[in-house]
């Protein structure tokens, strides 16, 4: 089953056009890598999937069901409460976390669940205890975001996002805004989820974890694909002069 | 025992004087901070000739005396507009469209002090935008605006004091009558106490909340 369909993905900011038709495809249980340089157009992209950003060309459909596509030239998206709808199938990790600052761990696991799905605390409580266990913070349930390490900030993210039992996870550099030695933790974590056959888009800069964890490997530099393929091709023979530039100064 | 008398009576006539600032005080706290939060997300809104409305309003606000507006309130509205108010009203009206504008401005800056990273992790949550300023925004907004809430609440304290001028009997005018028939400074003193006490319990309040929100650090 399709779970992402994303044609021709164009974004504009102001007049810089940004990313000039981006194509994915995300099958069931698929993991996807993207990586390239800084500024490529990568978190636009990942953006684009879940209307953070709003598209100026090109159609999104998730899980069969279009969020955005064009008429008559134009970009036209689904109602609000659809587009709420359709997206919400997909959870997404960021950068700098964004836990709610004001709410405990749990309290962040188990707010949009009960805000937005109407879901009782008894029901919703054993499921976000079992994802605190899941992402190693049993312990911190009553600690405040600002009390955890950046390590455990990010999976405490993760978890908040898989309490909403979505069917997609993206995941826009998870890792880069921790230290070597916490990183290691997040990995694990959606090492796990791997797995268990989460689909995944995943922007990254760790090539060793793309190598490892990802199905297929997207190269975007200047708002393209330049070069798409599974791991193997990628990285251990690229054909584009472009990704050998990008991988080896990477290493 | 005349003296008793006249001591009972004055007594009697500076509780009624407080109990009109206080009551003129949280009348329109209760209005005004709601309004106040009205006006703010108004301001924010992307839809410009409200916002623009809301941009005049503070300015006029603002840029006005209090005493002018009270005088405006009372005085003019009736020849202007051929709406007279009685003195409470007209009072409240005044005070709450004031404070509205500078609580708003307050409130405004509280709000977009909050990272956007916020209002993104909501949205991939699934929260409406109501949902998201109700539950993720204002209480976090509530822990930055504490302080300057918490000065325009004591200014408004004393400020109610400017309902002299429509002739309302609060607390100081009241003390001024006494001072003037007796030639007595007491009431003074009494109406500076009243005032002292009031901002202490005040600023005890809101030292409470702030503990309160103290709990999370940002
Ligand atoms: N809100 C915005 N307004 C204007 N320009 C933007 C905006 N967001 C991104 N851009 C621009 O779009 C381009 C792509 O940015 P994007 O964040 O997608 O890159 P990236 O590949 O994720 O880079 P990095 O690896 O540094 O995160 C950059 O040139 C950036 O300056
Ligand atoms: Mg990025």
């Amino acid at each position: 089953m399709e779970m992402i369909k994303a044609v021709g993905i164009r974004k504009s900011f102001k007049d810089v056009e940004v990313l000039k038709g981006i194509d994915l495809t995300v099958n069931k249980g698929e993991v996807i890598a993207i990586i390239g340089t800084s500024g490529s157009g990568k978190s636009t992209f990942l953006r684009c999937l879940n209307r953070l950003e709003v598209i100026t060309g090109g159609s999104v459909t998730i899980e069969g069901e279009q969020l955005a596509g064009e008429e008559n030239g134009r970009v036209v998206y689904a109602s609000e409460a659809e587009a709420r709808r359709i997206c919400s199938k997909m959870g997404m990790v960021f950068q700098q976390f964004n836990l709610f600052p004001h709410m405990t761990v749990m309290e962040n696991l188990i707010e949009a669940p009960m805000i937005v799905k109407k879901m009782k605390r008894e029901e919703i409580l054993p499921i976000a205890e079992n994802l605190l266990a899941k992402v190693g913070l049993s312990a911190k349930a009553d600690s405040y975001p600002s009390q955890l390490s950046g390590g455990q900030k990010q999976r405490v993210a993760i978890a908040r996002a898989l309490a909403m039992s979505p069917d997609i996870m993206l995941f826009d550099e998870p890792t880069s805004a921790l230290d070597p030695e916490l990183t290691v933790e997040v990995l694990k974590t959606i090492r796990d989820l791997a797995k268990e056959k989460m689909t995944m888009v995943i922007v990254t800069h760790e090539m060793a974890f793309a190598r490892e964890v990802a199905n297929r490997v997207l190269f975007v530099d200047g708002g393209r694909v330049v070069e798409e393929g599974c791991p193997e091709e990628i990285f251990g023979n690229p054909k584009q002069e472009r990704t050998r530039a990008f991988l080896n100064n990477m290493l | 025992m005349e003296n008793i008398d006249k001591l009972l009576e004055m007594v009697g006539l500076m509780f009624e004087g407080a109990g009109l600032t206080l009551e003129i005080f949280f009348t329109t706290l209760v209005f005004t901070l709601p309004l106040g939060l009205l006006v703010a997300l108004i301001r924010l809104s992307k839809f410009r000739p409200l916002s623009f409305l809301m941009e005049v309003y503070i300015w006029l606000m603002r840029g006005t005396p209090l005493m002018l507006q009270l005088l405006f309130i009372y005085y003019a509205l009736p020849i202007v507009a051929d709406i007279r108010l009685p003195d409470f009203s007209a009072a409240i009206i005044a005070f709450v469209l004031n404070y509205a504008a500078y609580f708003a401005e307050i409130f405004r800056g509280g709000i977009q002090s909050i990272e956007r990273g916020q209002y993104e992790a909501a949205k991939t949550l699934g929260m409406t935008y109501v949902q998201t300023m109700r539950r993720i925004v204002l209480p976090q907004v509530i822990k930055r605006v504490l302080a300057p809430v918490s000065n325009e609440t004591i200014t408004l304290v004393k400020d109610t004091s400017l309902v002299y001028v429509l002739a309302m009997n609060d607390l100081l005018r009241t003390a001024r009558t006494i001072v003037q028939r007796e030639f007595d400074m007491t009431p003074f003193l009494v109406a500076a106490v009243f005032y002292l006490v009031m901002t202490l319990v005040l600023t005890k309040v809101f030292k409470k909340l702030e503990q309160h929100y103290a709990v999370y650090d940002e």
